[in-house]
């Protein structure tokens, strides 16, 4: 047996050192190397020297990749989440209603509205100041994810994906399209009507559907629309029509329990019109393999990215429910009409949660006819998938791109890398006007606030010593 | 303050290795006026030679903080500041590659390692804060690693050669920037044939002595593996030093391993000893220390358990012969073992020696503007403190020829001893500065040149220089420590 002579050498550092080697006719790989953001260094070494963290950050990346989304049943919030007259989920970390911008506030007036508290949705802003009778919570604390604000109250319909390995499930509620919508925090006479169809005949009949055809693969469906020009994020057309395609005929067929033709007719009509229609299942899918890999002590992978129209945070498998928060950015990108950046509000909604799982920004690659909506190129496109590589721990064999060769979708976001790079995960996402009852304004491109990766740094170093200490 | 014809200015943020900034500022110290510029990472050590060569740095200067000064002559042209920055501009944007950003190289060793070929290794230059996160992406993805950086703090280091050990990874460094694998050489590495010697070094230019040595001697080296100069401390106890053993071990071309360290710890080197007897290969120790062999005594009993000659070592006497005339002997090194080799010889013969690295408590040279002391000095401009945030003497000579200069001047320095090392990596032509230094002092100057006739740099035509302008050459360290040290006594007392 020899030493071999090393076939390729990787310089970190000093390009003299690559130069001298590649002199010597070996093959050089140079690491374009930068200083870590400001004041992490000495976090970064006390992690790179945990014992926990390959282990826990390999065991983290393997549940979140080995889960199957099945959506399983579709039913009113009061019923699949408990939820009880009063409370109010919304989306990203917890806010008071003092804190809330527009569009959660529009949408929680909209739902108070939608659930007989208040005859004016305007009269709702005395209820909310007041606090006494109403609650607000994440819907990440419940198991579920909401798009932009997030609301979901008791009799609203919502999706429930399961894994069926472990019997998990997470919720979410049922798109209404774009424009004037309560996601958005319009909350007009159409924006009540439209939801209340949504809970007198759109969810009733999905359910029929749901439970006569049986659980649909939505981590299926995303796989191949990934494939198809979908990043399952900001583009849901393939999966839209996919899941109309698994449906379509069991929701048809609920005529025989007495449903009206003309309503299943509107529903398909609806749905098939309605290019966001899967988001809704793409976010609790990603929610449901997200969640497998919570609470891992040592792991430094991101769970949870999300946002309240205030505050942009992220949950780390290795710190528990703890939310790590800065100010959320206002995003770049094109606008409707006339809206233009003034009338924009500060990023907001659970969504960011496809980019937490790889897709959406992660999988800007496979999705070229919708990189000029958010405002960049297809070379640019790539260019993101790829740098989200640099940050993530690994790849998503299910998930691939055809113009990276099939590539995996970069999968498992770590601060560490993260922190090491200054490189933000690239989030795609549309904007919600800043004065409550606006709706939609625009789509684009926005990060997180860089200091919320540093902040889980400080704490997961802390959990590290500690363990050390206590060893 | 900054005058019309000096101009300092602070860029926080900005970041380019030490190497780059060096090429920078002599980009710009070529420029028709410009009287003197440097562009540098705003460390202590380089806002103290800013300060010295008369620029005001701002207070709060960080690490973080590039610092640009130029300094314009008298009858610079008024867009000659213009001219700088721009030039500055050019030169630090032409380091990096021009790869579409689709394209972009890849940020951390961990993403490098992706698509690398198992037998991949890695190759560590960032700060040394900085050095354990990468290093340990190179191991945890069960690929060898040379650490050139230095400044790594020893519980980092503890930590990376424990995770290495774990995983059957090889962790070279840091603190010692030499290592051959299979003939290519690492860092700072001497051109040598592939042969039946490898060496162990937990010393970079105790590794590169013994290469030459042995190079001249017609034996060639296929495997130096540098350990780092703390791995045979009592805190490290050798970890590295044990994987290497047992790798060169393993490997059937290796007839004779010699272990090259500075001072051990006593009880680890006895582990050491007890370890590398229970291998199939045979070990000489070179361990450098009071009463124990210098190196090249050490080159020269491997020689013998090869049952090879042992040769003449090589001496060019000087064009012109300079006397002596009594005082102290000044060794400016920048090789950290070579320093410690000279000192321990001359202390037997001369008594203390202060220095920066001092062989005992207490003789200790003030660090900082002067580094000047009473009596016989050796300094070792490789060492950390005077690396922080700058390049290695090796590669920029700046820090020494200011100071050689400066010694030269001291009435009280008699003979002045110096290396030049030689090999990949270090500076491409070291006579062309230090010769022209050379001529220009009266006293007798003695040098060492550690290299190979294979080296880039070419070593006849580097002694050739060297001994023109007036200084005695070796290639043997020791042998020139010798001749400083008898040119010394010559002189007699001041």
């Amino acid at each position: 047996m020899t030493t071999p002579t090393p076939q390729l050498v990787v310089g970190v550092g000093a390009d003299l050192f690559a130069d001298a080697v590649a002199g010597q006719a070996v093959d050089v790989t140079r690491v374009d190397w930068r200083p870590p953001m400001p004041d992490t260094a000495d976090d970064l070494a006390t992690l790179a020297s945990d014992p926990l963290r390959s282990a826990a950050n390999e065991q983290a990346l393997a549940a979140m990749l080995g889960v199957q989304a099945m959506l399983v049943d579709v039913g009113p919030a009061s019923e699949v989440l408990g939820l009880q007259e009063g409370e109010f989920l919304h989306a990203g970390p917890p806010i008071e209603w003092a804190r809330a911008t527009g569009p959660l506030r529009g949408a929680l007036m909209g739902g108070a509205a939608l659930e007989g508290l208040v005859e004016d949705p305007e009269d709702a802003v005395r209820l909310f100041e007041a606090g006494t009778s109403v609650s607000l919570e994440p819907c990440h604390h419940r198991n579920t994810v909401g798009p932009m604000a997030g609301v979901v109250t008791p009799s609203m319909w919502m999706f429930v994906l399961e894994d069926p390995t472990t019997g998990r499930r997470t919720h979410c509620s049922l798109n209404e399209g774009l424009g004037k919508v309560l996601r958005y925090g319009a909350y007009g006479p159409d924006v009540l009507t439209r939801l209340r169809w949504m809970g007198d005949v759109l969810g009733p009949l999905l359910r029929t559907a749901v439970r006569a055809h049986g659980p649909v693969d939505v981590t299926g469906i995303l796989t191949q629309m990934l494939q198809m020009g979908d990043e399952a994020h900001n583009r849901n057309r393939a999966g839209t029509l996919m899941m109309l395609r698994d449906l379509a005929p069991a929701m048809a067929m609920s005529r025989a329990d007495s449903a009206d033709p003309a309503d299943i007719a509107e529903s398909l009509r609806f749905i098939g019109a309605n290019d966001h229609f899967f988001l809704n299942l793409a976010m609790p899918a990603c929610k449901l393999a997200l969640d497998a890999a919570r609470d891992i002590e040592g792991s430094t992978m991101v769970v949870a990215m999300a946002r309240n129209g205030t505050d942009f945070g992220i949950q780390v498998s290795g710190t528990g429910d703890e939310w790590f928060t800065g100010p959320a950015q206002v995003a770049d990108g094109l606008y409707l009409g006339d809206y233009g950046p003034d009338d924009a509000n500060a990023d907001i909604g659970d969504s960011a949660i496809t980019e937490t799982a790889g897709i959406g920004g992660f999988a800007m690659a496979t999705a070229p006819a919708i990189v000029r909506l958010v405002g960049g190129t297809v070379s640019d496109a790539l260019a993101t998938t790829r740098r989200m590589h640099e940050i993530t721990l690994g790849e998503n064999p299910r998930w691939s791109v055809p113009i990276l060769d099939f590539r995996g979708v970069p999968s498992g976001i770590d601060v560490t890398r993260v922190c090491r790079t200054g490189i933000l995960p690239q989030i795609n996402t549309g904007m919600a006007g800043k004065v409550a009852g606006t709706g939609q304004v625009g789509a684009g491109l926005v990060t997180p606030p860089g200091e919320i990766f540093p902040a889980a740094l400080v704490r997961l170093a802390e959990k590290a010593r500690q363990r050390r200490r206590t060893r | 303050m900054t005058t019309a014809t000096s101009h300092v200015e602070l860029r926080p943020g900005a970041y380019a290795d030490s190497v780059a900034l060096l090429q920078v500022s002599r980009t710009l110290q070529q420029l028709p006026g410009v009287a003197t510029a440097q562009v540098a990472m705003g460390t202590p050590l380089n806002v103290d030679v800013l300060a010295q060569m008369g620029f005001d740095v701002p207070a709060g200067a960080t690490p973080n903080d590039m610092v640009v000064a130029v300094r314009l002559t008298d009858d610079a042209g008024p867009d000659a500041l213009a001219k700088a920055h721009a030039a500055m501009e050019n030169a630090l944007a032409t380091r990096t590659e021009s790869a579409s950003e689709e394209q972009a190289p890849p940020r951390t060793t961990a993403t490098a390692l992706r698509q690398a070929p198992d037998n991949a290794l890695v190759l560590v230059s960032v700060p040394g804060a900085n050095a354990l996160v990468e290093a340990m992406d190179a191991v945890e993805a069960g690929r060898d690693v040379m650490i050139f950086s230095d400044n790594m703090r020893l519980d980092h280091e503890l930590a990376l050669k424990r995770a290495a050990a774990e995983r059957g990874v090889l962790v070279m460094g840091p603190d010692c920037g030499t290592s051959v694998l299979g003939g290519i050489g690492l860092g700072f590495a001497n051109t040598t044939e592939p042969g039946p010697v490898a060496l162990v070094a937990a010393s970079g230019t105790g590794a590169q002595q013994l290469l030459c040595l042995l190079d001249h001697a017609g034996v060639g080296v296929t495997h130096a593996l540098g350990v780092g100069g703390r791995d045979l401390s009592a805190q490290v106890r050798g970890l590295s030093t044990r994987a290497a053993l047992a790798r060169l071990d393993a490997d059937d071309s290796v007839e004779l391993i010699v272990l090259v360290s500075k001072p051990p710890a006593d009880d680890v080197a006895d582990e050491i000893r007890e370890y590398a007897a229970g291998l199939g290969t045979q070990v000489e120790f070179a361990f450098l220390g009071a009463g124990r062999p210098d190196l090249t005594a050490a080159c020269e009993s491997a020689l013998g358990a090869l049952g090879r000659p042992v040769p003449q070592w090589p001496v060019r006497e000087p064009a012109t012969v300079r006397a002596s005339t009594g005082g102290h002997l000044r060794g400016l090194f920048v090789g950290g073992t070579l320093c410690d080799e000279a000192m321990l010889i001359a202390t037997a013969e001369l008594g203390p020696i202060r220095s920066n690295i001092p062989l005992s408590a207490g003789l200790e040279l003030e660090l900082g503007a002067g580094l000047t002391a009473v009596g016989h000095t050796m300094i070792d401009f490789g060492d950390d403190e005077l690396t922080a945030g700058r390049a290695h003497p090796m590669i920029d000579p700046t820090l020494r020829l200011e100071h050689l200069a400066r010694t030269a001047a001291d009435p009280t320095t008699c003979v002045l001893l110096l290396d030049v090392v030689l090999g990949h990596a270090a500076e491409p032509d070291p006579a062309a500065l230090l010769a022209p230094a050379i001529a220009a002092v009266s006293q007798p100057v003695v040098v060492s040149v550690v290299g190979t006739a294979a080296d880039p740099q070419g070593l006849e035509r580097q002694v050739a220089a060297l001994a023109e302008a007036g200084a005695q050459v070796h290639l043997s360290n020791a042998a020139a420590t010798r001749a400083a040290v008898a040119l010394t006594l010559a002189g007699g007392p001041r």
